[in-house]
């Protein structure tokens, strides 16, 4: 390893820098919505979430109304209002009005902004900004202020979007989708593996040529055909043509040629000796199969229903294709996909809803790492 | 909903139980139709040969059945419905090829899948390759891997989520709680609405699949690294040989083959990217796919499927010559039988 280190400090500390920096890239997309779900709903909108952990006091900048605003009072052009709108109060403890020294001025007191202009501006973030002369222009005096809201982490996001928008009944049709897409395969794909990798027979080597072409065929290709025969089948026997069953088996017949592939692979990589030596004991094909290749095999299915129920747990082509869209169908995927259309600014549902579909996801993956890595390096290595 | 529950269990249960009682079913009814024990010599030979040319197809019977129906016919289909009306009534020719090429929203998409194609495959495998390099050299390398892995388990969608949360605009001098506008306009710079910007939103949905994909190259590349002869590291390092000229002269040339594989792994799955383009700008903006335009046309105003399916088949050619490639790799490795 020595062998292929710089050798250098410098050279070395730029290793770690640079990996620290892709690590950061890669992470920080994903813990900026894990943050934002546990924040509260105004907090989100006020400050980006990487300010959600700092104390009491935040720079933050605003602009006052502009010169329409004005107001005579006393001869003095005066505007008046509170910087936050009809947001959440807040507790300001300084102002200022040059980025520079965003808290030059202590909250309650008027500052002297030249030309007789005063500007005073209160904890609770009512302004007042008085002149001798009309203010003109339409842009508004920018102003900084240092506003002090604890930071506030909440789990009623969660809570909302789980039970009043409809996700927590999408999570169970998600999981209603894939575990059978994902259990029915396996036995299918690893009787047609063994036979591909140990049974001589007439079609063999074409049958494979036909698989690995299959992995590659874009789903776009089954598409309309698919949904030809379902609308076919279900008025044929006036059954809704959108249900779990078909998607079930779509999802089935998608993953076939990867499972088939990747299980061939390794079964046919057993070693020989095995299998002749039960073969010389008197077993069948089918025994040998149940008995040595099946056990064997385990690694090599988990790797598989990994992959599978990843994909089809993060699918939303499939789902929206052959599933409806009312509560009792639409799954994760499509349910966020729908919320971004009929929620779009509102962070706090979208986040929390895109944390609890990937939640799934990402457990499974940690603690399946090694299964699928060892799927992944098996199931494209081939002609490396 | 508890029957929705009780039905996937029932699935489950008449999915793994029917597959059981097919294959031990099948197999017994071959042992009692063409005995192989119990029966004179030769009649046990002719029988067990017979056996021998049945079982293979009653193994491989159900799935040949269920790639026909979902993967094989559906190929032949859409070859066919491409040369159909929307419906699928009557015979068009060559009509809805000629409407594709005329219609400003697909070249758009084929436009913007030639960019795609060229950007998110070669950065994927670029950064990857980095990475992989990189974290075999620190003690952290592991963990550090694991974390830049992490977003392959996310979803499209998910991950079209997190992004926009990054790209979100605000106006100008308002708190950006977006992060890419927060560090623009820190150093002085005017916050952008990114996924409108002409041309370039294509790059910042690129980005979402870069990220995505970077962590399946950087495995694959990394574990075909560590397959590299250590000697012949040694040698180039005994020979002078600078870390660059290391990288680039030894080790690049060595795992070549597997470039190639992350590469157009990475290429099928671009030509079929759909579910960004749907959720961050429906192909808005000119930011429009092949894919996302097909699951368009298969809907749009009741569903021209002829058109959708046309636009399939010109996403099918594009795979062709890889799909090739990769049949002639694999025969290659079996040694062709």
């Amino acid at each position: 390893m020595t062998a292929k280190t710089g050798k250098s400090f410098a050279g070395r500390f730029g290793v770690h820098i640079a990996v620290l920096v892709f690590v950061a890239i890669w992470t920080v997309p994903t813990l900026g919505i894990l943050v934002s779900s546990l924040r509260d709903k105004d907090q989100i909108i006020a400050s980006g979430w990487w300010n959600s952990f700092a104390s009491s006091s935040q720079t933050e900048a605003g602009r006052l109304p502009a010169a329409s605003a004005q107001a005579q009072k006393d001869g003095k052009y005066v505007i008046e209002g509170n910087i936050f709108g009809e947001g959440a109060k807040r507790n300001i403890s300084a102002f200022g009005v040059k980025s520079s020294a965003p808290t030059q001025y202590t909250a309650g007191t008027a500052a002297d902004l030249g030309d007789g202009v005063t500007l005073q501006m209160n904890a609770d973030g009512s302004f007042v900004l008085s002149s001798p002369k009309a203010f003109e222009g339409e842009r508004g005096q920018r102003v900084y202020f240092a506003s002090s809201a604890p930071p506030k982490f909440t789990t009623d996001n969660y809570r909302t979007v789980l039970f009043s928008e409809g996700i927590g009944r999408s999570f169970m049709n998600s999981l209603t989708v894939t575990i059978p897409s994902t259990v029915i395969p396996i036995l299918i794909a690893a009787f047609a593996a063994y036979a591909l990798a140990w049974m001589r027979f007439p079609g063999r080597a074409l049958l494979i040529a036909v698989i690995i072409g299959l992995l590659v065929v874009p789903l776009q290709m089954s598409l309309i055909p698919l949904l030809k025969l379902y609308n076919g089948v279900g008025s044929f026997f006036g059954v809704p043509s959108k249900a779990y069953l078909g998607i079930w088996l779509a999802h089935t017949g998608f993953g076939l040629p990867f499972a088939i592939y990747l299980l061939r692979s390794y079964i046919a990589g057993l070693p020989r000796e095995i299998m002749e030596s039960a073969r010389i004991d008197g077993a069948s094909d089918f025994e040998i199969f149940v008995k040595i290749v099946l056990p064997l095999s385990f690694p090599v299915l988990a790797s598989f229903a990994i992959f599978q129920f990843l994909w089809v747990w993060n699918d939303l082509l499939v789902a929206m294709v052959f599933l409806g869209t009312e509560a009792d169908q639409i799954v994760l995927t499509a349910k966020l996909n729908a919320l971004l259309g009929s929620r779009g600014g509102d962070w706090e549902i979208l986040t929390t809803s895109a944390f609890v579909t990937i939640i799934v996801p990402l457990i499974v993956f940690f603690s399946l790492q090694r299964y699928f890595v060892r799927g992944l390096l098996a199931g494209s290595v081939k002609g490396g | 909903m508890a029957a929705q529950i009780f039905s996937a269990i029932f699935v489950i249960i008449i999915g793994v139980g029917g597959c059981v009682a097919y294959f031990w079913g099948a197999n017994k009814l071959l042992d009692v139709v063409f005995p192989s024990r119990g029966v004179s010599g030769s009649t046990a030979v002719d029988n067990l040969r017979r056996q021998g040319l049945v079982r293979p197809w009653l193994f491989v019977g159900p799935a040949m059945i269920i790639l026909t129906i979902y993967l094989i016919y559906p190929v032949v289909e859409t070859l066919r419905l491409s040369f159909l009306d929307r419906g699928g009534a009557s015979f068009v020719g060559l009509a809805n090829y000629e409407w594709a090429f005329g219609d400003r929203e697909f070249r758009n998409s084929i436009l913007n899948n030639v960019v795609w194609l060229a950007v998110v495959p070669a950065a994927c495998t670029f950064l990857g390759l980095i990475i992989a390099v990189l974290t075999d050299k620190i003690w952290w390398g592991t963990i550090a891997k694991s974390l830049i892995f992490l977003p392959l388990a996310i979803s499209f969608v998910g991950a079209s989520v997190i992004w926009k949360f990054i790209y979100e605009y605000r106006g100008e001098g308002q708190v950006q709680i977006g992060l890419l506008n927060a560090i623009i306009q820190y150093f002085g710079g005017q916050p952008q609405v990114w996924i409108s910007l002409p041309f370039w939103n294509n790059f910042f949905l690129m980005i979402i699949l870069i990220w995505i994909q970077t962590g399946f190259a950087m495995v694959i590349l990394s574990s075909a690294l560590r397959g590299i002869p250590e000697e012949t590291l040694e040698a180039a390092v005994i020979d002078g040989a600078n870390p660059f000229q290391i990288f680039w002269k030894i080790m690049v040339p060595q795992i070549w083959g597997t470039i190639a594989v992350v590469w157009t792994t990475i290429t099928i799955l671009v030509l079929k990217v759909f579910d960004i383009v749907l959720t961050m700008t429906n192909g808005q903006w000119n930011s429009q796919v092949l894919a996302n335009l097909m699951f368009d046309w298969m809907f749009r105003g009741g569903g021209d499927f002829g058109r959708g399916a046309t636009i399939a088949i010109i996403i099918m050619i594009a795979v062709i010559p890889i799909m090739i490639w990769n049949i002639r790799q694999a025969n290659k490795e079996t040694g062709g039988h």
